[in-house]
């Protein structure tokens, strides 16, 4: 809402700088996003978030004058000369205003014209370039004509967008006036949350600068005419009170369409609405004075309608597919959610939010039949967006407005129109109102204020800030009992009515002043997270081997996900969780898998990095059975590793090309870390892995992921540039499960005091026989007394013969009670050997 | 009595060794200065085997004089073999000095996201005042991101938060979507917790990190999928103040000592009274600058849970007060970082991911 200052001025004194009003109005819930100037000094900013715009007159420089003839330019058609008087004396000015063309060559006026003159050097907008630029006025000579200054339309003093025209100025105004005396201003542009309907005028706003500085406030009174009652120009009949609690019609006849006067469509244009006639501009003045929005519709239009019969209004929900050609020229099709003002033909308009066409007041208006009336705010708010509607009204009927204002504002309005069209008020309202709010009624204490905000105030002071806000208040004994204005709908009862009230106690003390305090209710019983806990340990294992954590967005499209499994293979046909309003299709589905996340950023970074190293954990949103519809929002954790094993220096160092045993090394490292020792990795198929080099991972007995190299047809799917040649090898592994099997507690082993025997055992294999097969045997055989194994040497040769293969392993013989004999070792070394050669075949290399 | 002859002729050797051993320049010349003056056939070597051929008398007079002299040229020769040792190894310091400006070797590092190192920072202040860090879900009911929230079907509240919907159909007034905020955590933990003693719940103190997701177009400053920190303090004694005291020591802690908040009257449906709380620019220290404009940068909001959500999660409005708060954690990691542009977070490109 823009609220000009010299307007809330009708209402309550403001002795306050623009800066310090911005900012108290701002701290007290009504936040200003920007503060206008118009020709008044450009405020500091001060404590103000606002930001400032706007445009100060110079007033030396720019001042009232009276053209007192117009005349042609010698030399162009659409130019004219003006004789005007600025004050101090006579200035012949040059200008193409199409507004003055009908005095040209008119003689001496006899009226002289007021107007905004901007002597040279003023600054001012540029009127004729798009937006607001600043200019100086310079002399020049245009067509063989000298100018220097200029009589200024309202763009060029920031005003409003009109930039053709020039400006006229009310006739009593006196040539030479500075013109920043006459219409200096500024305006507040305010960004009006939900619960603050009752602030959306500038009687509202006005109630809370007065409440908050401790100035009274000056209520407009209302005219003694008309008065409430069942008036004969028409009847209302109200088919459902929920949707529309009350409807008050009035009447004025006679009156003359004409433009309203001066001040009243300069306030109308700083407040952001634009001035029609006398008739419109006294329902949205109304509206903007005191919050009410009217609708004024052409009475002889709905007699007309009605034929012989006496006229009624009607107000129902639309059918649907019920159409209406609102007053902007659309046909509007309507559904059921939409409340319509109709009259025995049909239907007028949408109710608070735009009227018809047919019965829209024109230029021929001579009678006009007044709307007040209150709405649903929730069938409002439906209709205002299904039929994309926002306007003024709608903003504050979709807020709420009293129904209390509905008299109040057909009073008022029919007042502004009598005022600006003449005419006579019909002396009868015709009011129909069946469901009145009850009046919210609040007991509150200072114990309960202490409650909830920490702060010490006395009943008086509570009492005296709900009485400046028009609360009805009573104090009795230690509560004070309050009853809501009748302009309020945002208040409640009971529990919610006191939370209410503080609200408002805590805004006018000011939150400022409420003091900071450390929590001194009990702490409540401490938790360890071990969920958390286990995550961040996972993190940072995996960023201490090297891996960079990326988070990705959840959402993606089926076709993206798609490309981890191959053409032929199975395909993922797990319903998607789909987002019905996505900004773009590529955003319109939650992910399945955080794998695919992680070829997508690997994709993206693989033109410039040589080797890429990432892990995420995060959720994928899978269907479930769970009778809420919600998804299983599963954790998983991904890991990727592709190109150089390290970075290349300018050494001759290692750069080979990472393989599957990288992953597997991190991995192993990475379940290490989480105390779980005894993974076992067992080969596998799965579509997305090259189907040689896959394994799945089992710890304690369930399988926990998947491991592998990506399949190359997976990996074409991926544009990988021309320089990224390398496997990608990726991991995808449950999370929920692995933080399950995480040990919380583990066992350290005593550092042995004893010696340990090494010695190396090389064995010449079949290669179909897994290398796990051999190593589980010698631990078997050697037990608790053979420490560790430990591969160190794989070959192929043609001595050894084809399909067979060598492995060394070394072999770490330990007892933690003594030193161990030769002889030990040599049992123990011999029962291995034993062992291997007869269950698999093993032969020892010599 | 007369020294023997042999005493004599030691002496003569040993000032030709010492001689000699000084002209000694590497470890062979050392090896055959050795074994001419210390070895076998040398001359002191041979006085001792002579011995036996000796007058007895004159034995121990020679054996003496002899054993003098060894002990004295194995001294020299020890000295001798120090020098040479020490100097040998200057010598091959001098040739091994490497160009200490080259390059080290890469050591590729992990590192963590920088979102997910800011929500540590803010675990351990939130810790510190005993709020523990509860986990909800992304995909929400509408009943849990808005109606347990008091906001109705229909309220212009919801205008206020752009939603994502989820396609699922036949749900009416109570449709999937991606939460708004983190806020139906607040009720997810209450009935948790009120469920363990519903006559008598316990007190509530948590954080609840997640993404949250808004309708929106994304620019540098919006983005449409966002991280956000709630957090919930329910108790019979928790007081506005306390919600100001206790966001003034999370402003402290990331901000340093001097950092100071600011609390405006707001609306949010579920709390009561509501604020937006900013803290004051560290930039410019309040004074106004580029990145706070009038020297406050709002933070996120807060307020008094209210009553018809504490009564949703089963705590009694009567008896217990709680405060709330929520804010975008990138908004902090921009600040902390002074980084430019929302939309880096979820890009995953390693250029910006390196620098943290
Ligand atoms: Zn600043």
């Amino acid at each position: 809402m823009k609220a000009p200052i010299s307007w809330l001025k009708d209402f309550v004194d403001i002795d306050l700088s623009i800066s310090e009003l911005a900012h108290l109005v701002t701290m007290a819930g009504m936040e200003v996003e920007e503060i206008r100037v118009i020709g008044l000094p450009m405020p500091e900013t001060g404590s103000t978030s606002a930001r400032v715009t706007g445009l100060a007159w110079d007033p030396n420089k720019i001042v009232a004058a009276a053209i007192t003839e117009v005349m042609p330019h010698p030399n162009a058609d659409r130019l004219t000369l003006c004789r005007l008087f600025d004050g101090q004396g006579e200035r012949i000015v040059l200008t193409g205003a199409p507004n003055l063309f009908e005095y040209k060559g008119k003689g001496v006026l006899p009226v002289p014209l007021k107007v905004a003159y901007a002597k040279e050097g003023s600054v001012i907008y540029d009127g004729h370039q798009e937006g607001y630029v600043l200019t100086t006025l310079k002399r020049t000579k245009i067509r063989g004509v000298e100018s220097d200054s200029m009589v200024c339309s309202e763009k060029e003093l920031g005003i409003s967008d009109e930039h053709e025209s020039i400006m006229f100025l009310e006739p009593d105004v006196i040539p030479g006036t500075p013109l920043v005396d006459i219409l200096g201003d500024a305006v507040l542009d305010l960004n009006l949350l939900p619960s603050y309907a009752r602030c959306a005028s500038m009687l509202g706003l006005a109630r809370e600068i007065a409440a908050m500085t401790g100035k009274k406030l000056k209520l407009p009174t209302l005219p003694l005419t008309p008065q409430n009652g069942k008036a004969e120009f028409a009847s209302i009949e109200i088919t459902d009170p929920n949707l529309n609690p009350r409807f008050v019609l009035g009447l004025i006849r006679d009156i003359e369409i004409k433009p309203s006067p001066f001040k009243i469509q300069h306030r109308l244009k700083l407040a952001g609405m634009r001035p029609i006639n006398n008739i419109v501009d006294a329902t949205n003045y109304t509206m903007l004075e005191i919050g009410e929005p009217l609708h004024a519709f052409d009475y002889d239009v709905l007699k007309k309608r009605a034929g012989n019969k006496p006229v009624k209004i009607i107000t129902r929900s639309a059918k649907d597919g019920e159409t209406l050609i609102t007053l902007d020229g659309v046909e509007r099709k309507l559904d059921s959610g939409t409340i319509l003002v109709c009259d025995e033909a049909g239907p007028l308009s949408i109710a608070g939010v735009m009227g018809g066409m047919e019965s829209e007041v024109n230029e021929n208006t001579r009678s006009v039949l007044l709307e007040g009336a209150s709405w649903n705010m929730i069938h409002i708010r439906r209709t205002t967006r299904a039929q994309n509607l926002p306007s003024e009204a709608s903003f504050r009927f979709t807020r709420g407005v009293h129904p209390a204002m509905a008299e109040k504002g057909v009073k008022r309005g029919l007042e502004l129109m009598a005022a600006w069209a003449g005419g006579k008020i019909d002396p009868l309202l015709f009011d129909n109102y069946p469901l009145p709010p009850s009046a919210a009624e609040v007991e509150i204490t200072p114990q309960d204020v202490k409650r909830s905000l920490g702060i010490d105030l006395s009943i008086e002071k509570i009492a005296e800030y709900l009485k400046q806000l028009e609360f009805s208040v009573k104090i009795s004994g230690n509560t004070v009992k309050a009853i809501a204005p009748d302009h309020r709908l945002d208040i409640g009862e009971g529990t919610t009515g006191k939370a209410d009230l503080v609200e408002e106690i805590a805004r006018i003390y000011g939150y400022d002043n409420i003091p900071e305090t450390r929590i001194s209710d009990l702490l409540p019983i401490q938790r360890s997270n071990l969920r958390l806990v286990k995550e961040e340990r996972t993190r940072d294992l995996l960023v201490s081997l090297g891996l960079q954590e990326v988070i990705s967005y959840r959402w993606t499209t089926p076709e993206r996900e798609g490309r981890r499994l191959p053409p032929g293979s199975e395909v993922d046909d797990k319903p998607y969780f789909r987002i019905a309003n996505p900004l773009a299709y590529e955003k319109a589905f939650l992910r399945h898998s955080v794998l695919t996340s992680l070829l997508d950023t690997a994709e993206r970074n693989s033109r410039r990095y040589p080797r890429l190293a990432f892990f995420e954990i995060g959720p994928v949103f899978l269907q479930s059975e769970d009778p809420s519809g919600l998804p299983d929002e599963q954790n998983r954790l991904a890991i990727l590793l592709a190109g150089q094993r390290n970075l290349q220096g300018w050494q001759p160092a290692d750069t080979g090309t990472m393989d599957f045993y990288d992953l597997k090394g991190i991995l192993t490292s990475l379940l290490n870390g989480l105390n779980l020792d005894h993974a076992k990795f067992n080969a596998a198929k799965h579509p997305t892995f090259h189907p040689g080099k896959c394994a799945v991972i089992t710890v304690e007995g369930q399988q926990i992921g998947v491991v592998g190299e990506i399949h190359p047809k997976v990996r074409e799917a991926y544009d990988w540039g021309d320089t990224f040649k390398y496997p990608i090898l990726a991991a995808d592994l449950d999370m929920d499960l692995l933080i399950k099997l995480i040990p919380d507690l583990t066992k350290t082993a005593d550092v042995p005091a004893f010696p340990a025997v090494v010695e190396d055992l090389a064995l010449v294999l079949d290669e179909t026989i897994p290398a796990d097969r051999a190593v589980e045997l010698i631990q078997q055989t050697g037990g608790k007394l053979l420490s560790s194994v430990r591969l160190f040497d794989v070959f192929r040769s043609e001595q050894l013969g084809a399909g067979k293969v060598s492995l060394a392993y070394r072999l770490t013989y330990q007892a933690m009670d003594r030193t161990l004999t030769d002889n030990e070792v040599s049992t123990l070394r011999n029962k291995i050997i034993k062992r291997l050669e007869y269950e698999l075949g093993a032969k020892l290399r010599s | 009595m007369t020294e023997p002859k042999v005493l004599e002729e030691l002496e003569q050797v040993k000032n030709a060794a010492l001689a000699e051993l000084e002209n000694v320049k590497d470890e062979t010349e050392l090896l055959t200065w050795r074994n001419t003056y210390l070895g076998k056939t040398s001359a002191v070597m041979k006085a001792f085997s002579s011995l036996g051929t000796l007058v007895p008398d004159q034995r121990p007079l020679v054996g003496q004089g002899a054993n003098r002299v060894k002990t004295m040229l194995e001294a020299a020769l020890t000295e001798k073999t120090n020098l040479l040792k020490e100097s040998a190894m200057a010598h091959s310091l001098a040739s091994q000095s490497l160009d200490v400006t080259l390059p080290g070797r890469v050591i590729p590092r992990g590192r963590l996201h920088p979102d997910t190192q800011i929500l540590r920072e803010l675990y351990r202040i939130f810790g510190d005042m005993g709020f523990q860090v509860y986990h909800s879900r992304e995909v929400e009911s509408d009943e849990y991101n808005f109606q347990l929230l008091n906001f109705p079907v229909g309220h212009p509240a919801r205008d206020m938060q752009d939603t994502y919907f989820i396609d699922a159909p036949n749900r009416g007034d109570n449709p999937l979507l991606m939460r708004t905020h983190t806020s139906p955590g607040q009720i997810r933990a209450m009935r948790e917790f009120s469920a363990l003693n519903p006559s008598d719940p316990p007190p509530v103190r948590i954080i609840v990190p997640g993404m949250v997701y808004r309708y929106e177009q994304t620019d540098q400053r919006h983005e449409t999928q966002f991280d956000q920190l709630e957090g919930l303090a329910v108790g019979e004694r928790i007081r506005f103040s306390d919600l100001k005291g206790t966001l003034t020591e999370m402003a402290r802690r990331l901000f340093g000592p001097n950092a100071r908040t600011r609390f405006r009257a707001s609306y949010f449906p579920f709390t009561e009274p509501s604020a937006e709380f900013d803290i004051q620019c560290f930039q410019c220290d309040g004074k106004g600058c580029g990145v706070c404009g009038g020297g406050w940068l709002e933070i996120g909001g807060s307020g008094m849970v209210h009553p018809n959500v504490l009564r949703n999660g089963g705590y009694d409005p009567t008896r217990y007060s709680g405060f709330a708060f929520g804010f975008g954690v990138q908004r902090i990691a921009m600040l902390k970082y002074g980084i430019n542009d929302i939309r880096y977070f979820w890009d995953n490109d390693l250029r910006f991911l390196e620098q943290f």
